[in-house]
Formats: C-alpha cells, sequence, structure tokens
C-alpha cells in the first residue's frame, strides 16, 4: 500500500505486527488500540516508535493520556462513507494537541485527500495506487476553502472572521 | 441578493471542472458506478426511472432574474423544456443526460448555481422563509444566518460524510413558513427579553419512516455563537450517530435514543471547547456578509395607491390580490406569491418559458428578484403595489395567476413513481385529479386554507405527515394503496397528522378527500374555523366515521 | 450494487434484465445476444432463477454501457407480445402517466 506524506510518496517504515506477534525490540510498530492499551506500560520502555491504530468507535479522547509515548497514530475508514474518522482527527490536532504524524488508513480515496488533509492528516494510505499517483492534481485543483479548520490553511470564513487560529490551537 | 465574489467562482470553477474530470473518467470506464455514484450524488446527480435527474440548490430560496433564467436555459436546451421545484427550496432537472451534465453544471456555475449537496450524506441546502427581508414579521433578514451557514458548511472537511443526511432551516417570523421544526436543525431567531439577538434551537424533527418534531435543545443562543454551536451538534452526530442501520441514521433517532437532555449536555460540553474559537461570530464579520446583500432602492411610496383602488373594482384581480398578495414591510409594496399549481398540472412545475416570463416580470417589477418557497410555489418579494395590476395581467396570461394559494388545491406532492426510482406509488396524478375536483375556485376558496401534501413512499419527499391532510402511497400486493392523516400541520404548531384508516386504492382517494372535506364543512363552527383547527378541536372520530361510512 | 449471487431471486413468471444506459440515463434491456435494446420487445424473456441470474450476471460484468441492471417481471399476451409486468415498469417504457409541461 503506498504512503504518502507531505505530498510524497514515502516508503512506510512502520509495521502491523499480527495479534499474536512478540513486539520485536528493533523496528517502528503499528498496534491495534485494544493491544496498545492492554501493554502501554510494557511498551513505555521501547526504544523503537511505536504507533497505535485507533478504531472509529472508540473515544478518541482515551488516548490523550498516551500521546507522549506514540510516534504515530493511525484513524480508520472502514468504508469512505463512515466519516467518524475526520473528527477523531481535528479533536487530536484541536483539542489535543498531537502534533505528531496523523495517518489515514482504510478506504482512502482521491476524492476525499482534501478533507482528510483538512481535518489534519498528514499522511494518507491510499487504497489504489493510481489514487496516490494523483495525489498532487487533487490537491492542487482545490484551492479555496469556505470554513476554518485547525488546518491553518486560509479559508474565506475566516478571512472575514479576521483571526486566525495558531496551528494546533483550540477550534 | 446576496452577492458572490471571486471567492465563489473560483470554488465553482474549480468543482465544475472537477465533475467534467469524473464523468469522462467514468464514461471512459476509469471509474466503476460504485466509485462514481457518491461523486455524481455530491453534485445533486440521481439516476432515476427514466433518465438522469440533476437537483440543483436554490440557497434559501432566493434567486436572482438572471440564474432563473440560466434554469429556464437548462431546462430548454439539456432537458424536456421545464423543471420541478421541491419542498426543499430546490429545482430538479427529470430528463437530463450524463453527457450533457459538465455543459450543464458549467452554464449553471456561471451564474453561482449548482447541485453541490443537494445529495450525500453531508448539510443540504440551508431553507428559510420565502418572505425573507420582506415581511413586516420578521426581526431580522434571516438569509444572512442561513448565508453564513452556507459558506461555513460548503464542502466541510468534517461533516460530508455524516451518517446520513443533514437539513437546517431557519424562521425568524412567529409565523413559520419553513417548516422548520421538522428539520434536523430548525432555528427560530428572536429577540430576549434584553433585546439581544438569538436563535432557539430545535434539533432532531424530520420526517420520513420515523416522524418527530425538533426538541427543543437551547432555548436561546446568542447569534454570535451561531457556527460554534452548529459545529458542536454537528461534531456529537457524526461521532455518536448510528451508522450500522440506514432507517436510524438520521440525527432525530440519536436524540430521541439518548433523550434530548442528554444529547443537548453533550452538545453543550462539546460547545464549552470550541465557543469561543474561531467560529466565533465577532460583530464586523456579520456586518461584512450583510454589507454583501444588496436590498432593493425602495421609491417612497403609500400603500393603497390609486392604480390600485381602480383595479379592485375588477373582481377577477380582486380575488387574486386577497388570495396571493401579502404585506410588505416597505410602505405602497407587497409581496406577491405565483402560484405553480395551475389546477390539473404537475404540483410545482414550471415550464422554461414560464421561467422566462418570471425573470422577466422580476426585471420589470420586482427588483430582478424571485423566491422557492416550500409549498412548490415561486414569490416575487419586492413589489411596487401600484405594479400589481400589470404584473397579474402578465401572470394571468403565463397561466401563473391560479388564485389558490394555500387552498385545496394549492397541493405539495413530490415526484412520486412517474420519475423516482424510489417511489412506491404514484404522487402527481394523485394531486392533479383531487385539484380538478376542486377546480371551482369559489368552491376551494369556501373551505379555506387547507393543506393537502402527497408523498409517493416513506421517505416522505411531500411531507404527507404535516399536511393538513396527508396522503401517503404504498404498495400493497402490487397495487398502488394510500393511506391518509389528518391534522398534520408544518408551521409554529407542527404536528405530526393521526391516520384515518385503512389505505384505500387510487381510484378511491380523491372521492374520500372530498368526503373528508364536506365532512369539515358540516362540522366547523363557522367559516373561520380552518379545517386543521376542527380536526384539532373534534379529534378524528367524526371524519373517520364520515369517510368510511361511505366506502 | 448487491452482487447477484447475495440477491434473493424468486422467479414466478417471465422476467427480464434492465437497466438505465450509462451516457443518457434510457431505459434499455439485455437481448439474447447479450446486447442492451432500448425496446422491451428486443429483450430476452427467461422464466427460471437460473437463467435470469446468468442475464444478469451477464449484464453487470462490464459496467460502461449500462447501469444499475435488475430483473423486472414481464407479461405475454396472446399474440406472444412482451408487455411490462407492473406499473414501475409500465412507467418507465411508456413515460410518466400524465401529459407533460409543455
Amino acid at each position: 500500500m503506498p504512503l504518502i506524506e507531505n505530498g510524497r510518496i514515502v516508503e512506510d517504515r512502520f509495521r502491523r505486527l499480527a495479534d499474536d506477534e512478540a513486539v520485536p525490540a528493533e523496528g517502528a510498530v503499528l498496534l491495534p488500540a485494544e493491544r496498545f492499551l492492554k501493554e502501554a506500560e510494557a511498551l513505555k520502555g521501547r526504544a523503537a516508535p511505536v504507533g497505535v491504530l485507533w478504531p472509529n468507535n472508540r473515544r478518541i479522547e482515551e488516548i490523550a493520556p498516551h500521546l507522549p509515548a506514540l510516534a504515530l497514530v493511525a484513524l480508520h475508514f472502514p468504508i469512505f462513507r463512515d466519516g467518524r474518522a475526520y473528527s477523531q482527527a481535528r479533536l487530536l490536532r484541536e483539542r489535543l494537541g498531537w502534533r505528531g504524524p496523523l495517518r489515514a488508513t482504510g478506504n482512502v480515496l482521491r476524492d476525499q485527500f482534501v478533507f482528510m488533509l483538512r481535518a489534519g492528516f498528514d499522511q494518507l494510505e491510499p487504497s489504489k495506487a493510481t489514487d496516490a499517483a494523483a495525489f498532487a492534481e487533487e490537491v492542487g485543483s482545490h484551492s479555496v476553502f469556505y470554513q476554518p479548520t485547525g488546518d491553518g490553511r486560509p479559508s474565506i470564513l475566516r478571512a472575514r472572521l479576521g483571526r486566525v487560529a495558531p496551528a494546533g490551537a483550540a477550534g | 441578493m446576496y452577492v458572490y465574489d471571486e471567492f465563489d467562482r473560483t470554488f465553482l470553477a474549480e468543482r465544475v471542472a472537477e465533475f467534467r474530470d469524473q464523468v469522462e473518467r467514468r464514461l471512459a470506464g476509469a471509474l466503476t458506478e460504485d466509485e462514481f455514484k457518491p461523486l455524481r450524488l455530491m453534485n445533486g446527480v440521481y439516476l432515476q426511472l427514466h433518465a438522469y435527474m440533476l437537483r440543483v440548490a436554490i440557497p434559501y430560496g432566493t434567486l436572482s432574474s438572471d440564474q432563473l433564467r440560466r434554469l429556464a436555459h437548462v431546462a430548454r436546451t439539456y432537458d424536456r423544456g421545464y423543471g420541478h421545484f421541491t419542498t426543499r427550496q430546490n429545482i430538479q432537472f427529470n430528463w437530463i443526460k450524463l453527457e450533457d451534465l459538465p455543459e450543464a453544471m458549467a452554464a449553471l456555475a456561471e451564474v453561482g448555481v449548482h447541485g453541490i449537496q443537494t445529495s450525500g450524506n453531508c448539510i443540504r441546502n440551508v431553507t428559510t422563509d420565502q418572505w425573507a427581508g420582506a415581511t413586516p414579521e420578521e426581526v431580522d433578514d434571516p438569509r444572512l444566518w442561513a448565508e453564513i451557514l452556507r459558506q461555513y458548511s460548503t464542502a466541510h472537511p468534517e461533516f460530508s460524510y455524516l451518517p446520513r443526511k443533514f437539513k437546517i432551516a431557519i424562521t425568524a417570523a412567529d409565523h413559520d413558513r419553513a417548516a422548520t421544526k421538522v428539520h434536523d436543525i430548525g432555528l427560530r431567531l428572536h429577540r430576549n427579553a434584553e433585546g439581544t439577538l438569538g436563535f432557539e434551537v430545535l434539533v432532531g424533527g424530520g420526517l420520513g419512516r420515523t416522524p418527530f418534531i425538533g426538541k427543543l435543545v437551547k432555548p436561546f443562543l446568542p447569534a454570535e455563537h451561531l457556527l460554534s454551536y452548529v459545529e458542536a451538534i454537528m461534531r456529537v452526530y457524526n461521532r455518536f450517530g448510528r451508522r450500522d442501520n440506514i432507517y436510524k441514521a438520521r440525527i432525530k433517532i440519536l436524540v430521541h435514543e439518548i433523550g434530548a437532555e442528554a444529547f443537548a449536555a453533550e452538545v453543550e460540553k462539546e460547545w464549552e471547547a470550541i465557543r469561543e474559537g474561531v467560529l466565533h461570530l465577532d460583530s464586523d464579520v456579520v456586518a461584512d456578509i450583510r454589507s454583501r446583500f444588496v436590498y432593493p432602492a425602495f421609491e417612497t411610496l403609500a400603500d393603497n395607491p390609486p392604480e390600485l383602488a381602480a383595479a379592485l373594482e375588477n373582481p377577477a384581480f380582486a380575488t387574486w390580490h386577497r388570495n396571493s398578495v401579502h404585506p410588505h414591510k416597505v410602505p405602497g409594496h407587497a409581496i406577491v406569491t405565483i402560484s405553480l399549481k395551475p389546477v390539473g398540472a404537475p404540483p410545482g412545475d414550471a415550464t422554461a418559458d414560464q421561467m422566462d416570463e418570471i425573470a422577466a416580470l422580476a426585471d420589470a417589477y420586482g427588483f430582478r428578484e424571485i423566491r422557492v418557497g416550500h409549498e412548490q410555489n415561486l414569490c416575487l418579494p419586492n413589489v411596487a403595489q401600484k405594479d400589481l395590476p400589470a404584473l397579474w395581467q402578465r401572470l394571468e396570461a403565463a397561466g401563473l395567476a391560479t388564485p389558490n394559494v394555500n387552498l385545496v388545491n394549492d397541493i405539495i406532492a413530490c415526484p412520486g413513481l412517474d420519475y423516482c426510482s424510489l417511489a412506491n406509488a404514484r404522487a402527481i396524478p394523485v394531486a392533479q385529479e383531487i385539484a380538478r375536483r376542486f377546480a371551482d375556485l369559489d368552491r376551494a376558496r369556501g373551505v379555506g386554507r387547507l393543506h393537502i401534501n402527497i408523498s409517493g413512499c416513506i421517505n416522505a419527499c411531500g411531507h404527507h405527515h404535516v399536511g393538513h391532510i396527508g396522503i401517503l402511497g404504498v404498495e400493497k400486493n402490487g397495487q398502488e394503496f394510500y393511506q391518509i392523516t389528518v391534522g398534520g400541520r408544518a408551521d409554529e404548531h407542527a404536528q405530526l397528522g393521526t391516520l384515518l384508516g385503512p389505505a384505500v386504492p387510487y381510484e378511491q382517494v380523491p372521492e374520500l378527500i372530498e368526503d373528508i372535506v364536506d365532512a369539515y364543512l358540516e362540522l366547523r363552527q363557522s367559516p373561520k374555523e380552518l379545517f386543521v383547527d376542527t380536526v384539532a378541536r373534534l379529534g378524528i372520530d367524526p371524519f373517520k366515521e364520515r369517510v368510511y361510512a361511505a366506502h | 450494487m448487491t452482487s447477484p449471487l447475495q440477491q434473493k431471486i424468486k422467479v414466478t413468471g417471465p422476467v427480464v434484465v434492465t437497466a438505465n444506459r450509462l451516457a443518457d440515463g434510457v431505459v434499455v434491456w439485455r437481448t439474447a445476444g447479450n446486447t442492451w435494446s432500448t425496446q422491451l420487445a428486443d429483450a430476452a424473456v427467461v422464466t427460471n432463477a437460473a437463467d435470469a441470474l446468468a442475464l444478469l450476471e451477464g449484464a453487470q460484468k462490464r459496467d460502461t454501457d449500462a447501469v444499475g441492471p435488475y430483473i423486472a417481471p414481464v407479461e405475454r399476451d396472446a399474440e406472444g407480445l412482451i408487455h411490462p409486468g407492473n406499473l414501475r415498469e409500465r412507467i418507465r417504457v411508456a413515460g410518466p402517466t400524465f401529459d407533460l409541461p409543455a
């Protein structure tokens, strides 16, 4: 699966572990939330990066105490029409102050790239290679935005609101 | 009119280009139908029984004459010469070709009109009073707040994939012409005891399979907090609304299941975190958006000018005037409703020629502005009273002066099985036949205000639950049957109608409606007691006995 | 679109497969030659679930010609001519049941 970070296709250094697979000492790993929460104490001693794959039906606020220990948060779109992870992403960025990498996984399609970026994702894992290749074209076709989010892009309402939210600041 | 700027034009041009590309990819086979469907829906393109259907948004029901002319052009060039105005202040074209859609969209975009967010699980076109800005009843122009919400909700990154569609309506008058109590969010703009402008916020109203009247979650929200509070509602809904069952996914089910109080508390908690953030509406921001609304340069005129008094000698004009003309906030002016319900025609349809003529009339007499109301009629909100006789003559010539506004043959009807792929039964021919039964407008006037609403399926696009008489088409063993409800209303006293009895077959509906009306004429205390008030006073039993005894 | 394998198919009389043409939405019917026709008279008529399923599967192989194929009932008259089997299909063949605005 291709991974796009800050507009470029990059190699994914995080490895997803199977449920019964022991956490290796080396290398970045991505763990499902349930396992991560169960093993959170033990993982604190791990030198290599740990990421968590947070499901879209679990309150994102629960992740707050663990953020300092995390190197990646991945949020899941089981189907592109299920938009819960957009709210989770904005809360992570704008409420919980997460500045690290935020990845969209699952049914990630080009027609939602811009929404995802605006919600605060900076890593996208597109389902289709052709979509990944169309990233620049897709994002380039959106130059104006009506409403402010925490993504820092200028928006017409924000221009009218006459103030700019500092990146990562509340709402 | 709100004046779009370079920003809006750029936005639309980019989206039209994107849709053109998507259509090309689809026609070339690069996109499957499963992939393309959500993209076309996002642009208001449905596939119906006979053809594609394009639904075009008319933000808060306001059109310029240029925009209406362009709609006529699209109807004539890419469709079959007519369009259908809907209960959500939109217009639909029923026969459009996918391969022509990019051109049609580009033509619409040139005048700032589009189909974006007229479908899909997003925030839909925000609707309001078709008399906004003109009626003396309002505390402020609700279109200002609808426009703020339009900007906020257009291509919203967080709320474009909600559990289900989301509809917001605003009224700024005590008399609610926008059916706000049966919307996902209903907003009533008013002033509190201190004179501050704010909203009463209702959430979880709606029709469809599980109808509810909206529940009060905030009696007074200062207007400056509109966006942050709406965002809090949307976020709570997006996070916690049901997604396991499409029939339980609307916000009304969430509000119903957790209770209005618990829902309001959850929203309040979210709102506390964002209320002073970037969405706070400072007064200069509101003033800036307000300044983009251009209001007519009204002449100083007196009420009841001699031209009007003379014309009122003509009984036909006087009848139309009594029925279709309403008071304006500016002396010497009036609000004119244009009935799209000529007896025997499909409710809400207008031909391209009629649209052109109405646009010309708006230029000549109405400061170039036209409104669409949820009852599927049009309106010229700003007409000098002295021009009413000339206006009437031209409306009459174009078949647009039927004086039946709010009468028994001013029927709301969805497209039904004649067009719609979801429908179980026809709606338009039922409306046509009922209207013919009351074609004698003296008889209709004798009945007084009576709203008949017809839906061809449980999705309730014809708002049958809130019709004074509601008619719902269902299918029984391959035959069209209709359930009849009475006592519903969509106004400030909104309530759901009560089922009268067993469903009846297609052929029996018009007669049954006549029986209900006859029963009312016998039962009412005086001609001043409206049908819906008689039902409220007596309940449905006397109607039931009368109607089912006859069948 | 629901896969035909998941679709419950109950065939109790003559049926055809119908859809809308991709480019313009016009109503089309599947023919015995595995093409699409705008004439109901050209439609392949089948009378059992297996044949109906086969016809539908053929129709679903390519979605660049027609969209949303499904099985619809038809009736044969005394002369063997095919007619739509219910009101919905009659309307798809003949258009709305009232005069269109003009």
